[in-house]
């Protein structure tokens, strides 16, 4: 397959590749031929402004919407994504950022929630040895898994709903916004999570708005912009300003105008700005 | 892993944070703080029981008369199946506003069809219950399909289905069943044998038992904390214990009466499809969070089907008891108060009107409740408007110490 060969040349066999992937809504064109590429073990941000197609790619891949046009490899076969349950069983799990947990049910329920063990006489045990396995892995904080999620913090609800991802080992798992409503130190657990999920061997698509937690576990960076790509940035040679260049659209940026023309000046001064605007 | 000396706690015990009852001394302690964060559980209703006996009791020496209680527990069949199938909509967050109608129609039907059209008493009952379940159907369909609110759908069927029950029951506006029918037999004259009776108090303490001891025996063997041999033992042989004097004390008069039996039967095989099936956690799960339980996969209208279905389908079951139960349907069959106190059982007995908490146990001590007050202001020779007022009071009251437990929980975090 033509298409196939552009993997080539990454490191790593690709999971997921996306090629010219469009969808519109009545007029409005939420993506334009947006290419993305995930492996396993490799944690992709997915970032833009408002409205750049970031929720609109993530439903794609869950199987919310389907594109108008593109193609969708998966371990280097073509695949459609009609639904979600055909998303789950290709192996790509979404964690939606409001987690979708049910308050009055406890941890191991919430992870067995739909998938439960034996339906007619539910294994409770077994559920919840399994759950202890896959909260361990996660190195997650839960006390008790036998307590209603409504009492759990907002990282331990989200560790619960990433540990749930995991249930039918998925290859890919895209997490929304897994940081936002989250405090300093719950957002540290989530991105240990993450790292965590990275170890494993899972491909790892997270969209942030947060660019000190992309830094922070990020390898890639793919910017979308007015649903197009802006942008596939290597984490290890990028800088914040340079991702926040390429979200706001770097011609209409003071901020980074400014900050190209003192580079080109001095590259000392140039640190000195960034500091200031991070 | 390795714990120097000491041996590892269980899989589930191994946060430091939990605080856990080391031995015996502390289970007073952990059952205050239970209360103490709202976890009531059936403590209220028991107590409240408790409290109705030797309120009734002291006014009225009959009222605890085995007689008496004989038919306070027959009288609480047909409600408490009824509030039963309330428990079903309850937990989804939903309601059933027509389950009083629905069991007046299913009355009617069976006696109509039964004497008037004489087809067999089981047939008659069979089909007012496909009745029943016809309805939930309907419920669902313009539920699920058209999106009109369940309060909407149910007052419109209220009012439906008391007009078809007087359609039916015609001119004369009633008919008597024949007392030779077993079905009136069943809901009026079998009991259990003596012996037979002790035989199922030894049969449920013992199921509880080795319901327990292998469940914990399997907790065990995969290194999870389970309860001791002894705290299973002490438990059956409290319910062998109150099970057998209650027995005993009925068993002075005319004893169990098979129409109960058949209600505990109801409320134990509701009780395993709530806790113990897929289809049960998913009811708990489309009434905490809708989006969630669709998200994870479950198909939330087959759920609501189900829930209606047998709702309406257990009205009908407790319609056709009811007719049983008084050898006649007529216009006031399931009419008056049957509506409201099956709804009030489901809720005093701890199932909340807001969906996601409840169990099959509820309708159990919730109808023992509202006969209890019932049998004991009829005994005082009140009027039935004084029986509505304290019904109501009571009804109120027990909602609101579910709203206080409640807050109490969600103050603790365990809402």
């Amino acid at each position: 397959m033509a298409v196939a060969t552009k993997t080539d040349g990454r490191d790593g066999t690709a999971v997921l590749s996306l090629r010219g992937v469009t969808k519109t809504f009545g007029a409005v064109a939420a993506l334009t031929d947006v290419e993305l590429d995930v492996a396993g073990g490799q944690v992709v941000a997915l970032v833009g402004d408002n409205g750049a197609g970031k929720s609109t790619l993530v439903k794609v891949l869950a199987g919310v919407h389907t594109p108008d046009a593109g193609t969708i490899l998966f371990e280097g076969r073509e695949v459609s994504i009609p639904n979600p349950s055909a998303a789950q069983h290709l192996g790509v799990a979404t964690v939606y950022q409001d987690l979708a947990l049910c308050e009055n049910l406890n941890v191991v329920e919430n992870i067995f929630l739909g998938h439960e063990l034996a339906p007619q006489r539910l294994d409770e045990v077994a559920m919840e040895v399994r759950s202890w396995e896959l909260l361990k892995e996660l190195s997650a904080k839960i006390p008790t898994v036998r307590i209603p999620v409504a009492s759990l913090s907002g990282g331990q609800r989200q560790t619960v709903a990433i540990a749930r991802s995991l249930l039918g080992d998925p290859k890919l798992i895209i997490l929304d916004e897994p940081t936002a409503a989250l405090g300093v130190a719950q957002t540290a657990q989530v991105l240990n999570l993450i790292e965590r999920l990275r170890e494993r061997g899972h491909a790892v698509i997270m969209v942030s708005h947060n660019m000190s937690d992309v830094q922070a576990v990020a390898d890639q960076v793919c910017v979308l912009r007015l649903g197009r790509n802006n942008g596939v940035f290597k984490m290890s040679d990028v800088s914040t300003e340079d991702i926040v260049a390429a979200i706001t659209g770097a011609d209409e940026n003071a901020h980074s105008r400014r900050a190209a023309k003192s580079a080109a000046k001095d590259a000392r001064s140039a640190t000195d700005k960034e500091a200031e605007v991070s | 892993m390795s714990t120097a000396g000491a041996p590892l706690p269980s899989l589930d015990l191994q946060d430091e944070r939990l605080l856990q009852g080391k031995g015996r001394r502390d289970i007073p302690r952990l059952i205050l703080e239970r209360v103490r964060v709202g976890e009531l559980g059936a403590l209220p209703v028991v107590l409240g029981l408790v409290v109705i006996g030797i309120v009734f009791g002291s006014l009225n020496s009959v009222f605890l008369h085995s007689e008496n209680l004989v038919n306070l527990l027959l009288e609480c069949v047909p409600t408490g199946v009824i509030a039963l199938g309330v428990v079903c909509v309850l937990l989804l967050g939903q309601i059933d506003l027509s389950v009083g109608s629905v069991s007046g129609l299913s009355a009617a039907v069976t006696a109509v069809f039964f004497v008037n059209k004489g087809i067999p008493a089981g047939a008659a009952a069979l089909l007012a219950i496909a009745i029943g379940l016809a309805i939930g159907f309907l419920y669902s369909f313009v539920f699920v399909r058209l999106g009109v609110p369940s309060f909407v759908i149910t007052l419109a069927g209220l009012l439906a289905f008391q007009g078809v029950q007087l359609w039916l029951l015609g001119k004369k506006g009633a008919v008597n069943l024949p007392f030779d029918s077993a079905l009136v037999k069943f809901a009026q004259l079998d009991f259990v044998p003596k012996t037979l009776s002790y035989v199922f108090v030894v049969l449920a303490a013992g199921g509880l038992f080795v319901t327990g001891y292998l469940r914990a025996r399997q907790r065990r063997s995969a290194e999870l904390s389970a309860a001791s041999v002894q705290a299973l033992l002490v438990r059956s042989l409290v319910l062998l214990v109150i099970l057998g004097l209650a027995v005993f004390y009925l068993n002075q008069d005319r004893g169990v009466g098979w129409m109960f039996v058949f209600f505990i039967g109801l409320v134990l095989v509701m009780n395993y499809v709530f806790m113990r099936t897929r289809f049960g956690r998913s009811m708990f799960a489309v009434g905490g969070n809708v989006e969630a339980a669709r998200r994870a996969g479950i198909s939330v209208r087959r759920v609501y089907t189900a829930a209606f279905v047998l709702c309406t389908g257990l009205a009908a079951v407790g319609g056709v008891l009811s007719a049983a139960r008084l050898a006649a349907a007529n216009q006031q069959s399931g009419g008056g108060d049957v509506n409201l106190n099956a709804i009030a059982a489901a809720v005093i007995g701890g199932t909340s009107l807001f969906g996601g908490r409840g169990s099959a146990l509820s309708a159990l001590l919730g109808i023992l409740v509202i006969q209890s007050i019932s049998n004991g202001l009829t005994l005082l020779d009140l009027d039935s408007s004084y029986r509505f007022m304290i019904t109501g009071a009571v009804l109120l009251l027990a909602v609101a110490v579910d709203s206080v437990a409640r807050r109490s929980r969600a103050s603790s975090g365990l809402a």
